[in-house]
Formats: structure tokens, sequence, C-alpha cells
């Protein structure tokens, strides 16, 4: 690499950091419901897609601004989670395999749900001005609406990360991952445990969604698109939080760098060859948690 | 043929089964288990589009402006005194969906032709039903051409109706450099071939070519590209939700549409209307119509559909007026075989689509004015618009075609030979039919 195009590197390295925000938020809900409570939840992407509609319908229909739609939307979503956990997911936590099937279902029933009530043409959500534009510091050029879905991200992961590392709740939630019957056998409810980190990962994506409505398309098929690569976050990363920042900032920064030296498809080609190769050698993710599963 | 076990099953049922029933072998058996037409019953016809899935934005509004369509012609007496009875199916964007139910239409339903597809992939996956059925599809948008079957009718714009004016447009407008960006399949590529030689032709400059995974939404790379590169404008055949995308984060990303436009042969005013006017303002569209065409027709037909049960979504746009003029198509196409038979029953779907050659929707009847069907590759006769987005989302005409265009299905391809009614005729003489 000459210096002539290390201009051009950098960028695509920042563009990378910008990725692996959108992946990380994407996966991080799904980390919390799968590393913790152990729930393949294929309705993930759907409580993303619900999140920007509750970003598009708030806005719209009672004129709340964008900033203030990014908490409301955690809100809805994180109810929406916690009906269908009572209603549904606590039948199914001694069959894994079931709930894969069952929260396939969930996402189907959401999908034709909103397209039932909003249609299925395109919605639109209204950003402020600043956001529509880009900031240039030196050789790198971000828009801001990037900027501030990295900002919103590293949040996320900050709140996240003090809930589960340093807050009595936190604790519980280890422990009830550790050994359930242990835990229960301490005093500790894991039912309510399990329901409010549910209810919790659901709200995380939808306020991921009520961003993704602005950065692309607010479609009750959005979620699809997102729902593969929070997988794959979570997959590579191990299931915990530290490993799901790791695989999100690595994949992201290999997809930004392999489409600018090759192109967007084969970027992406190259990046799912080299996630089943590491597979192979590590199928637990990079920071596998070292316990008995469920 | 070669002796494989296939094949050999085959040849012995079918022994088996003349042997049993030798009147299976009569010339008119085909027929018979086709469409058929009776006297003052229904004509039946299939709208096989997605109402569900990613091709669902398009496909859904395609599905109600023929529901319009024919609720109009009902409205008005049928068609020789039929009425036009819709079998609406769902294909889920699913190509093997889209096959399944063609089969489905023409054999169990009997419909006398189909109505149907928006992407150049479902297309190719239900012609080999159509064709061996000898039945008729109305397909209803723009394609790349390159094909030349016997059982279809196109009511959309061809690469050369398409691209062919925006190229020289932009480039006279805006400078010689461009950059490709398109979505990764069939129909982006092949526009982008015919594209390159316009291009050439007049005297632009390509600076790179991006495709993009159908519905990804994330640009950035692309768009680091396009910076570094510097292009007067940017030629895009970026389809669906990424298109969306698209335009929303050039716009983030800091790029000004008065330097550097997007010239796209897709973007229409129900994408503009998906991303909020204010990332479409300023882009232009290549298309034979827009909703803001200032004549009668349009006008009556723009006002009269959007106060009808299907006009909820609430505006028109190219893909529906090409869906919605392959109705009167369809509708002049029977109307001229019922004339020549005498006798509706006899009608079978191939004959419609011959006798459909040199069939008009004139000014009366077409938002977008007189139009034809030719008579050789069953394509659509018309006048190729550039439109500028505006500040509401609406386009404005800034350039159209003096003249009606004819379609050429293989204008890039001169040695492929001349598409006629019966066949592909190839430069040595030798005719080929259904080639896709």
């Amino acid at each position: 690499m000459t210096s002539l195009d290390i201009a051009p590197f950098a960028n695509a390295l920042v563009l990378g950091a910008s990725i692996a925000s959108i992946w990380l938020i994407a996966a991080i809900g799904l980390t919390i419901i799968y590393g913790t409570v152990g729930v393949i939840n294929m309705a993930h992407g759907e409580f993303i897609m619900l999140g920007a509609y509750t970003s598009y319908a708030l806005q719209s229909f009672l004129g709340l601004p964008f900033l203030l739609c990014l908490p409301a939307s955690f809100a809805v979503v994180a109810l929406v989670g916690l009906a269908i956990e009572r209603g549904l997911i606590r039948y199914l936590y001694n069959r894994p395999l079931d709930t894969l099937l069952a929260t396939w279902g969930v996402s189907l029933v959401l999908m034709q749900g909103v397209r039932l009530i909003f249609g299925s043409d395109p919605k639109y959500i209204a950003v402020p001005e600043i956001f529509q534009s880009n900031v240039e510091v030196g050789f790198a050029s971000l828009s801001v609406f990037r900027l501030v879905v990295i900002g919103v991200t590293a949040l996320v992961v900050a709140a996240t990360a003090w809930l589960f590392y340093r807050t009595r709740f936190g604790m519980q939630v280890r422990a009830v991952m550790q050994n359930k019957e242990m835990a229960a056998s301490f005093g500790i409810n894991a039912d309510r445990v399990y329901m409010t980190t549910f209810a919790i990962g659901a709200g995380l994506a939808g306020l991921a969604g009520s961003l993704f409505g602005v950065l692309a398309i607010v479609l009750p098929t959005m979620g699809t698109a997102y729902v593969v690569q929070a997988f794959l976050v979570v997959v590579v990363g191990g299931g915990t939080l530290l490993g799901s920042v790791a695989a999100a900032g690595l994949t992201g920064e290999l997809q930004s760098v392999f489409a600018f030296l090759t192109n967007d498809t084969f970027a992406r080609f190259l990046l799912y060859v080299l996630i089943v190769v590491f597979l192979r050698f590590r199928p637990r993710g990079l920071f596998a948690v070292a316990k008995a599963r469920r | 043929m070669d002796l494989t076990r296939r094949n050999l099953l085959k040849r012995s049922s079918l022994a088996a089964a003349a042997i049993a029933a030798p009147h299976l072998w009569l010339p008119t058996a085909r027929e018979a288990w086709g469409a058929t037409l009776k006297k003052g019953e229904p004509i039946k016809v299939g709208l096989l589009f997605s109402l569900t899935g990613q091709l669902a934005v398009p496909e859904e509004d395609s599905t109600l402006v023929m529901q319009y369509a024919i609720d109009e012609i009902n409205k008005n007496g049928g068609i020789a005194g039929h009425p036009i009875q819709p079998v609406i199916v769902d294909a889920k964007s699913d190509f093997n969906v889209y096959s399944e139910k063609a089969k489905e239409l023409i054999i169990r339903e009997k419909v006398i032709a189909l109505f149907g597809c928006y992407t150049s992939a479902s297309r190719k996956a239900i012609l080999p039903v159509v064709m061996s059925q000898n039945s008729l599809l109305y397909y209803p948008t723009c394609y790349e051409g390159a094909e030349c079957t016997q059982n279809t009718i196109c009511t959309g714009p061809l690469a050369n109706q398409h691209s062919k004016d925006l190229i020289p447009y932009m480039v006279k407008n805006f400078g010689k450099k461009v950059f490709f960006v398109g979505s990764n399949y069939v129909w982006p590529k092949e526009s982008n071939k015919n594209a390159k030689i316009w291009l050439q032709e007049a005297g632009g400059e390509l600076l790179g070519e991006e495709y993009i995974p159908l519905g990804s939404s994330e640009f950035g790379p692309v768009l680091g590209k396009i910076r570094d590169a510097k292009p007067n404008f940017i030629f895009s055949t970026v389809v669906g939700a990424s298109d969306i995308a698209f335009h929303k984060q050039f716009k983030q990303e800091g790029f000004k549409v008065d330097s550097m436009p997007i010239a796209s042969l897709t973007t229409g005013e129900i994408e503009t209307k998906a991303m909020g006017p204010e990332f479409g303002a300023g882009h232009f569209l290549s298309a034979p119509y827009f909703q803001t065409l200032d004549n009668p027709t349009n006008q009556k037909f723009v006002e009269n559909f959007l106060k009808s049960k299907y006009g909820k979504n609430g505006s028109t746009h190219y893909n529906m007026e090409e869906t919605y003029l392959s109705a009167y198509v369809f509708k002049a196409g029977l109307e001229a075989a019922i004339k020549k038979t005498g006798n509706v029953e006899e009608v079978t779907s191939r004959m419609i689509r011959d006798v459909s050659g040199g069939v008009r929707v004139e000014d009366a009847v077409s938002p977008e004015g007189l139009i034809w069907i030719d008579g050789d590759n069953f394509n659509t006769w018309l006048k190729p618009k550039i439109g500028q987005c505006q500040a509401d989302g609406s386009f404005k005409v800034v350039s159209q075609a003096a003249e009606h265009v004819a379609p050429d299905p293989y204008s890039i391809y001169p040695n492929a030979g001349k598409c006629t009614a019966a066949g592909l005729v190839a430069p040595d003489g030798k005719n080929r039919k259904n080639v896709i």
C-alpha cells in the first residue's frame, strides 16, 4: 500500500466502525436474549421492525420529535416482548428447539399484523435537518447520522454492561445463567429474571429499529435483513456482551475493508466464508462461556 | 434425445397412455385442456404478483391497478359482452412460488392470460411454464430485452427506450464522467451493458461500476468509492428497499444533488414518497409515465384511481401505468381475436397474442398517450421521457422524445438476429422459437 491511498483506506476503517456499530446495535438485544435466556429468538428482526413502526406512528400521529421516539420505541417494544414472553416463551424454556419454531411463528404474525394495520407500502421517519449532513475531519468523512448511531450504540453497550455487571439484578441474571435451580434455591425468582431480560432484549431491538428506519426504510419485511447479521454477530461472539462487541467490530471492519479492496458482494461472500472457517475451529465463538449449559 | 432413465420412463409411460387412451394424441387435445372461453361466461385472467415479501411494495400496487382496470372495463360492458374475472394469487416474492402459481393458474384455473411479475428473475422463472402450455403472459414493466418468445406481450420500455435518451441527456447537462451503481441481479447488469454503449456514443467516461446485494441497505463502501472517483453524475439501477437507502445515505453522507445527481431507471413517485421528498429532490428518472403528466386522460386516471377503493397508497407511477395499459392491450387483442374467429369459444391464448401485433391504446385511454404493440417482437412503441424530482416528490418532465421509439430487444446484440412474430431469425436464416 502506497502512501497515496492511505487516506481512502483510513476512511474505510472509519466507515468500518460505523458498520460495526450498526451490526452491534442490531445484535445486542439478541445477545441478551440468547446469552441469558437461551432462547433462539427468530422474531428479533420483527422486534426491530416494530421499533421502526413505533417511531413512525408516534411521529406521524402524535408529532413526537425523533429523539424522543428512540426511548419510546424501547419502551413500546419492551412491552410487546414482555407480553410475548408471558404468553408464549415462558412455557418453552425447557425446549430450546421449540422456541425456534414458536418465535418464527411470532415473527410471521408480527409481520402480517403490521401489514394489516399499516399496509405494505414503505413508511417514512423524518429527522432533524442536522442529521442529514456530514462532517469531515481531516481525511475522514462520515455522516452525522452514522455518528449518532455510533454514539447510541456506545451508550447502550455501556448501560447494558453496567446493568449486568454492576447491579444486583445483573448478579441475579448471571447466577440464573450459571445454574437456574441453584439460583432459585437461594431465593432468586428465575422466572422474573427471564421475563425482565427478555423484555429488555426486545426493547433494545426496538431502539435499533427506530435508527434503521432513518438509515434505510420502514417496511413490514425490513427485519429479515438485520436478523441474519444479528445472529452472525452473536454466534461469532459466543453469546456474551464482550463477545458481541468484538465480533461486530471485527466483522464490520472486515466488511468495510474487503468492500474497499474488492466490491460489496464479494466482500460479503469473503466474510461469510471466513466466518464458516472460524466456526470450524472455534464452534463456541470468540468468548465462549465455560459452563454447563441448560 | 439420449436414452436416460428419466426419458425412458417418460416414453414408456406415454406409450402406455397412448394404448389406454388413444384420443390423447389427437392434435386438438392440447387445446382441450388449455384455457377455453364460453359464451356468456366471465373471462378468467390470472394476476400473478407478490402480495407479501420483499417484492410486495411494487407488486401490490400492480395487483390493485389491475383490479381497477378490470373494474373499469367491466363497468363499460366488459369485452364483447363478457365481464373479466381476475384470479388473484400471492407469489410471496419466491421464484419457486411464481412458477407453481403460474402452473396452477393456467392448468387448474384455466385462465386465458396471465398478468404478472416485476423482476426479470421471476419472469424467467415462469416463462418455461407459460411457453410449454402455449399460454400468454402480459409482462407489465420495464426489462432488459434479449428475449424473443411467442407467448409474451410487454407494455413497459426496453433498454433502448429507457436509458438511451437518459445517458446523453445527463452527459450533456452534467459532464462526461459517470459511476454505475446497481442491484446485483440480471436486469441491472444487462441495463448497464446497454448503458455502456450509449455512454460510448455520447462520449462519456465510465469511472466505476458497483453492484449491491438485493435488499442490502449499506451504501457506505460504495459511496466512499464514488467520493474518491468524483463523477459528474451517478447512473443507478438499484431497486426496491435498497434504492431508498441509497438516496437517503447519498444525502446523509454529504453528497450534493446539484453537482452529482443520480439518474435512475426506477426511482419513481412511490420511492420518493417512501424516502421523503427531501432525499429525492433533484434526481432524475427515465420513464414513459409520470403522475404529473399534463393531459386530460392522465388527470382523469389519477383522480379516479386515487378516489377508488384501490388507490389507498396515494400515488400512481410508471409501473402501475404500464400495468394498467396491459389490461387495455389485452382487451384490444381479445376483441381482435373474437372478430377474427367470429366465435368466442374458438379463441385461444396464442391466438390473442398473434393478433395483438399493432393493437393500439389511444390517447383517450392511455395516460401516457398513444402506444401500440410491435408486430414482430410484441413489445411496446412508446415515447420515453425524462423527469426530475421536485421538492414535493412529484416529477417534472424535462425532456421527451418527439416521436414514438420502436422497441428493440436485441439493440446491443446485432449478431443475435431479428425477433419476429414466429421466432428469432439469426443472420444465417435459422429461426429459433422461444429464446429466453
